[in-house]
């Protein structure tokens, strides 16, 4: 069990705001922390990490990491932290960047085969897509057998194939290592995908605590499925008006009336969704 | 032509790069904590030190010569002190001129490795924190090998501009046959008896060998910023 509790003055943007935390989270479980940019997402983990200061308590398991008195450093907390720009160690080779952690070659090669990256194992980090980056980063992270994985929007800068295959391995992970997981994400299907408890933030506060199911799902009233999209381009086929709508990165064709397209201009984001089998669109 | 070359006396010299090699030596061991100090802290006193640290780029050699003279004088405490309990004076001879020369390059050292340290990536070091490495470690196994240029560039120039320096070593070591008469004094005093032929070749020399110094250090640094193609060993 991790019990947070802290508080911590924060320099916002738009003004200045108070991070207010309190928090239990059970062992081996996935949380995804989202909420808008500036809400306090990062500076949460960091404070569990031990690299800000914040007042209040921190206890994961039998271990107080933070109290009113003391504070651990982070070189003793037993946490795992994948940075969202990788942060990987220039001057050394892959390998090495595991082994630095510490210097166990079994686990290095383990670590190196369940995400693919055996082969290059010699390569310097400066020769890697992304996607390879952000595994080193991520088998670096486990090297220390971490109690606890924190991890700062790790995917944001891949594309969608290269973020569902390390979705799947830290999955793999998180399960083989027993941690227990923080993840920063604003991608729903990951977010899905990966999580048992999503905590929203806003302003420092926690405004949303559930399963991924019960907070994402954003169908209302009887409408089966709900998309927002752009819509493209109208498009006059005999006598019928097909709209051209791009939902997250698929287009789709939705028909619609002539009064419709006259009334709905490109450009605008619209609602698709349908009750039955009939697809209707409003802005 | 060759006739003169042979009878060159080259004592100069040697003692200019025996003392820039020690300067460098001594300025390195004492940079690197105040560069990495320097680099990480939002103290308050950042910028005192800083000032401090930069004086010797913007004083004439004559100010800072005069005030290491009088302070290591053997009328000083400092001075009288070393006199007393090691019997040794601290100015017009070799031990002399390397203080001097410390305060003198202090800023060429300081200055690089600093601006090297804050261009690292913050989450690079944060990442060895992390893996259980204390700020000693950090420092030498991941931040010094990720500023490998500035650390060059450190060294090279501190080196060079000990070599170059001439107010401060005249005015605290003055001009003592192989103990500190350095190349730069050596000069200067040719020029003073009119003796262009070798004050011609000196400075030939001295023109050269900097020149080289510096071509080296710039080829280097090229070659580090394309060489992240490589494997590692």
């Amino acid at each position: 069990m991790i019990k947070i509790d802290i508080n911590k003055k924060l320099h916002g943007s738009n003004a200045d705001m108070q991070l207010k935390v309190d928090l239990e989270i059970k062992e081996n479980e996935f949380v995804a922390l989202s909420g808008e940019s500036g809400s306090g997402k990062t500076t949460l983990l960091r404070v569990l990490a031990g690299l800000e200061e914040a007042e209040g308590t921190i206890q994961v398991g039998s271990q107080i990491w933070q109290d009113s008195k003391s504070s651990l450093a982070p070189q003793k907390r037993e946490i795992g932290f994948v940075f969202q720009d990788y942060a990987l160690f220039d001057n050394m080779s892959v390998g090495q960047n595991l082994l630095f952690v510490n210097k166990d070659q079994n686990l290095c090669d383990h670590l190196l085969s369940i995400t693919g990256m055996s082969e290059l194992k010699k390569r310097s980090p400066n020769t890697l897509s992304g996607g390879q980056k952000q595994r080193v980063s991520l088998c670096r992270a486990m090297m220390k057998r971490p109690k606890l994985l924190l991890m700062d929007e790790p995917l944001s800068a891949l594309d969608p194939y290269m973020r569902s295959k390390l979705q799947r391995e830290i999955l793999t992970l998180h399960k083989e290592f027993g941690t227990t997981t923080i993840m920063v994400s604003h991608d729903p299907s990951e977010i899905y995908r990966l999580s048992s408890r999503v905590i929203v933030l806003n302003q420092g506060q926690i405004i949303n605590d559930g399963s991924a199911k019960d907070i994402l799902l954003k169908t209302t009233g009887s409408a089966k499925f709900s998309f927002k999209g752009e819509l493209l381009e109208i498009v006059k086929v005999d006598v019928i008006y097909i709209a051209i709508i791009s939902i997250a990165q698929q287009l789709v064709e939705v028909v619609i009336t002539a009064d419709q397209a006259k009334s709905l201009s490109v450009g605008s984001i619209v609602n698709v969704s349908t009750k039955a089998f009939s697809p209707t669109i409003t802005l | 032509m060759l006739e003169i070359l042979q009878n060159l006396n080259l004592t100069p010299f040697l003692l200019s790069f025996k003392l820039a090699s020690i300067t460098t030596l001594i300025l390195f061991v004492i940079s690197l904590p105040l560069a990495w100090y320097l680099s990480q802290t939002t103290s308050k006193i950042k910028p005192f030190l800083e000032a401090i640290t930069a004086l010797p780029l913007v004083l004439p050699p004559s100010v800072l010569g005069f005030y290491i003279l009088i302070s290591l004088s053997q009328n000083s405490p400092v001075g009288s002190f070393f006199n007393e309990h090691f019997n040794v004076s601290l100015v017009f001879n070799f031990s002399g001129l390397v203080i001097a020369s410390c305060f003198y390059s202090l800023p060429f050292m300081v200055q690089p490795l600093q601006s090297g340290f804050e261009h690292i990536n913050k989450s690079m070091l944060e990442a060895s924190y992390i893996s259980g490495k204390s700020k000693f470690e950090t420092l030498l196994r991941v931040a010094l090998p990720n500023i490998k240029p500035s650390l060059l560039t450190a060294i090279v120039v501190t080196f060079a501009h000990t070599v170059g320096e001439f107010g401060v070593v005249l005015m605290v070591g003055g001009s003592i046959p192989d103990e500190t008469k350095v190349a730069s004094v050596a000069i200067y005093e040719m020029v003073e008896i009119m003796d262009y032929q070798n004050a011609h070749i000196y400075s030939a020399i001295m023109v050269l060998m900097s020149f080289l110094v510096l071509l080296s250090v710039y080829m280097f640094n090229s070659k580090q910023n394309n060489k992240f193609a490589g494997f590692h060993k």
